[in-house]
């Protein structure tokens, strides 16, 4: 048994830097199930947002503004006192990341270079051309190597333990030797992801399950407003692979199969740089009044960049420019990008405060696996990075209080039982049963992008939820291929599949029980917002008979009631 | 279904039963145009045997995970078109220079190794400014190169040194060294460089660019050595001639 005083699960932003704050003054061990450079932090692009003024389009812009559009663009679910916390932090985070070698882009006069980006009345996004998640987790790390923090890769954590409302560490598996590990800790972290590919198509990395936030609901803590899935309106059709909100940023139009730029329609004034949720929904529609282009992938509409010329996208957008070529063999300097909507980002997650404290003692979360919530129902592009860096380090603040006013015993036998039950469900996992869990993810995953998606009914809902009952059902029949602990993908595939129905059931009653449309989740059958009914955070619990049971709880509002929202 | 069938022939190793030795396994796929060799090899793994072991996570030639050595040369699954080749026929093997743990994973912990001793990071004397620390925009763009690495240790598996000394840095180390000697903020004495101013460091590349040529982000790790080497020379000049800084 490994002892820590702060066990930290998830080597991406979040996780490394809740790291480096503590692991000066504490025995920290960050686990992550691949190494902390591949972790999907690395895949942002466009951005983080922090209201420098460095821009001279954006003197006037303050924290209070960056609060305001963060508010607003969260369809007003967002907690304001946590919202106005990050966006104080957010210039002070910045600048450590700076000083701390990160090469972000940079204005003539030497200052740290920002684009516009989507639901911002400011040019505020801070980046390193298209790769600002690839600068911002390399500097990091950097980091954590400079400071000697012991750091556990390719070791999964399939159960956390938890004994009367207290946390007691982790059960991890080491994919290298095999060996079922219990670490006895203090404090845990989960700063684990999002759960991108619980849908079929999502611009997410492939090790984005969600299982942190499922382990955390099998041991009793809520997940809090799961209904709201962002989904990007940029996507390489095919991969899904993401065309950063930057290249709309750096001026690109969105055009239907008419030559129309038809944002004109839905937004008139922010057009192409209107949130998220409606532009997807936008394309979305141009798509299903027949306005798309067809092609053997799906219906695509087009991102046009051509007007920007070969310099601009070549100096701030050459990622995307690479993977253009490289996957649909398409020079964006010459021909528009096709692009559809799909699954991005998870509002939605592991119910705690803004202190990440979550019902459990000694249970912390923070960064995408969480909902604070800061994004209310609709995340704002940059946003995301930013929350990441900010909680990481606001929880390596609260983790020491605690540390220092408890004397905490975390308890051997609580971890013994919960690792006994890890290994009745491998067991099970590797013997009798006579599914793959490969064709049961598929169902579930299809059932989320057909039914679970942009727009939602009532009926879609009602069928995709007797698709996660059935889903749930065939997964007691699974089996992998080899009962071998290590290198077994299978098998990790396999546990992480229970967590993802569990999200995906989350995720999908909520969506049911919520009859208003707000920020990402939009009912056709219920097209208006209704703050008297609905102006509250669903958390959903596990229940008795594996149901999640529905609750909710207020949102704080301290300085801005809610509004029209328009663009 | 339209598509033609590939053979994916794919070495097969577990470090933990090593008395079955390698051995190639042989998969008959069909490949619609477009696909990746990762594509095939999820749908391999999913579909045909769950016992396959490989690396995956980004799928956009991003995170660094799927390197391996792609009908001879190592490259990146993800960003690999199954149709860019003119056999039908695509062996997949591990990395060199690393030991395998199975099949197309191996133990990348001598890279790390490695990485870890040039001192990946920045290292500053004077205090740091309220706001950011200036940097130009043209000192910015001197580390673009080397900023862009993935650490895929695709340049690490076709270096040929490595083999016949495992304790030379090799080129991503290296160019994550070069990123900062290059970054105007960084402050790190000319002696810290001194560490990689001997044939485990910058003088035991052979000059054979076959890093340059393996890198799936246009690094061009043999710059960084050639740039190292220069600055190493410059300081000697400089501590002969008696203007050298500190040591
Ligand atoms: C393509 C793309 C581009 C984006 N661009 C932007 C942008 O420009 N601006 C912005 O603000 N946001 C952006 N986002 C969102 C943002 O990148 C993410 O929300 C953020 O990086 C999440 O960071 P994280 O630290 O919470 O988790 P991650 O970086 O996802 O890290 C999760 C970690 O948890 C570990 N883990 C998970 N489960 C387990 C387990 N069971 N056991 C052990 N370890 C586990 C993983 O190994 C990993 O290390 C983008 C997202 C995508 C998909």
């Amino acid at each position: 048994m490994l002892e820590y005083d702060v066990v930290i699960v998830g080597g991406g932003l979040t996780g490394l830097r809740a790291a480096v704050g503590l692991s000066e003054k504490y025995s920290v061990a960050l686990v992550s199930k691949v190494h902390p450079i591949r972790s999907h932090s690395i895949a942002a692009q466009g951005g983080i947002n922090a209201s420098l003024a460095n821009n001279p389009d954006s003197k006037d812009d303050n924290p209070e503004k960056h609060t305001f559009d963060t508010v607003k663009g969260s369809d007003y679910l967002a907690d304001q006192d946590a919202a106005e916390l990050m966006c104080k932090e957010a210039p002070n985070v910045v600048f450590e990341m700076e000083h701390w070698g990160c090469p972000f882009s940079r204005f003539s006069d030497g200052t740290i270079a920002q684009r516009p980006f989507g639901g911002a009345g400011y040019p505020r996004t801070c980046y390193s051309a298209d790769l600002t998640g690839h600068v911002l987790l390399n500097t990091l790390y950097e980091r954590a190597v400079a400071l000697g923090v012991r750091v556990f890769y390719e070791y999964v954590v399939l159960a956390l333990a938890v004994d009367e409302g207290v946390c007691h560490g982790v059960i991890v598996l080491d994919q290298v030797s095999g060996k079922l590990i219990p670490i006895r800790a203090k404090t845990t972290l989960f700063a684990t992801g999002g759960y991108g590919r619980v849908y079929f198509h999502s611009t997410n990395a492939l090790i984005n399950t969600g299982s942190g936030i499922g382990i955390a609901y099998a041991a009793g803590i809520a997940m809090k407003d799961m209904e709201f899935v962002q989904f990007h309106p940029t996507s390489l059709l095919g991969t899904n692979i993401l065309i950063t909100e930057g290249a709309r940023g750096e001026g690109g139009y969105l055009f239907n199969n008419k030559g129309e730029r038809f944002m004109e329609r839905y937004a008139p004034k922010a057009m192409e740089l209107a949130p998220r949720d409606i532009t997807a929904r936008s394309i979305k529609t141009e798509m299903e009044e027949g306005r798309g282009f067809e092609h053997e992938f799906g219906t695509y509409i087009q991102l046009d960049l051509r007007h920007l010329g070969e310099q601009k996208i070549a100096e701030r957008l050459p990622g995307i420019r690479r993977f253009c070529i490289d996957f649909v063999n398409v020079d964006p300097v010459y021909e528009p990008i096709p692009i559809m909507p799909c699954q991005h980002y998870s509002m939605g997650g592991i119910d705690v405060n803004m202190r990440c404290e979550s019902a459990v003692k000694g249970f912390y979360a923070a960064g995408e696996c969480s909902s604070v919530s800061v994004h209310g129902a609709n995340r704002l592009g940059g946003n995301s990075l930013l929350e990441t860096i900010v909680f990481g380090k606001l929880a390596s603040r609260s983790i020491p209080e605690y540390l220092e006013a408890h004397d905490v015993r975390p308890d051997e036998k609580a971890l013994l039982r919960t690792q006994a039950q890890v290994e009745q469900k491998i067991r099970r996992l590797t013997s009798g049963g006579n599914e793959k869990p490969f064709p049961v993810l598929d169902t579930l995953r299809k059932a989320m992008d057909d039914d679970v998606g942009i727009f939602r009914t009532r009926a879609e809902l009602e069928r995709a939820l007797a698709k996660v009952i059935e889903v749930k059902e065939r997964y007691r029949h699974v089996r992998v291929s080899s009962s071998a602990l290590h290198m077994n993908y299978e098998l990790i595939a396999a546990m992480e599949l229970e967590q993802m129905i569990d999200v995906g059931h989350a995720i999908t009653l909520g969506a049911l029980l919520r009859e208003e449309s707000r920020g990402s989740h939009f009912r056709r059958d219920f097209k208006e917002r209704n703050d008297d009914a609905w102006l509250k955070h669903t958390l959903a619990t596990k229940g008795p008979d594996t149901e999640p049971v529905i609750s909710y709880k207020d949102v704080t509002i301290t300085r801005y009631q809610p509004m029209a929202r328009t663009y | 279904m339209s598509g033609e069938i590939y053979t994916f022939k794919i070495l097969r190793y577990d470090a933990q039963s090593p008395d079955k030795g390698p051995y190639f396994d042989y998969y008959k796929i069909r490949v619609i145009t477009g696909l990746t060799v990762l594509t095939v090899l999820l749908r391999i793994r999913d579909e045909l045997d769950g016992t396959l072991a490989f690396r995956s996570s980004c799928r956009s030639a991003t995170c660094g995970s799927c390197a391996m050595v792609i009908n001879g040369l190592p490259n990146l699954a993800c960003r690999t078109q199954v149709g860019s080749f003119q056999d039908k026929t695509i062996i997949l093997e591990p990395l060199p220079n690393m030991e395998v743990i199975k099949d197309l994973v191996v133990d990348m912990t001598p890279f790390w190794n490695m990485y870890e001793k040039v001192e990946p990071y920045l290292i500053r004397k004077s205090p740091n400014p309220e706001k950011e620390i200036f940097q130009s925009e043209q000192d910015r763009k001197k580390m673009d190169q080397f900023v862009n690495c993935i650490l895929c240790a695709c340049c690490y598996g076709a270096c040929p040194v490595p083999a016949r000394d495992p304790g030379y840095a090799g080129p991503a180390a290296l160019a994550k060294l070069e990123r900062f000697a290059l970054d105007s903020r960084d402050e790190r004495s000319a002696a810290s460089l001194e560490r990689v101013n001997d044939d485990k460091g910058v003088w035991g590349c052979d000059t054979l660019f076959r890093c340059i040529d393996a890198c799936p982000k246009e690094v061009r790790p043999t710059d960084a050595v050639v740039g190292l080497r220069k600055t190493l020379v410059k300081n000697k000049f400089k501590r002969t001639i008696g203007i050298g800084g500190k040591e």
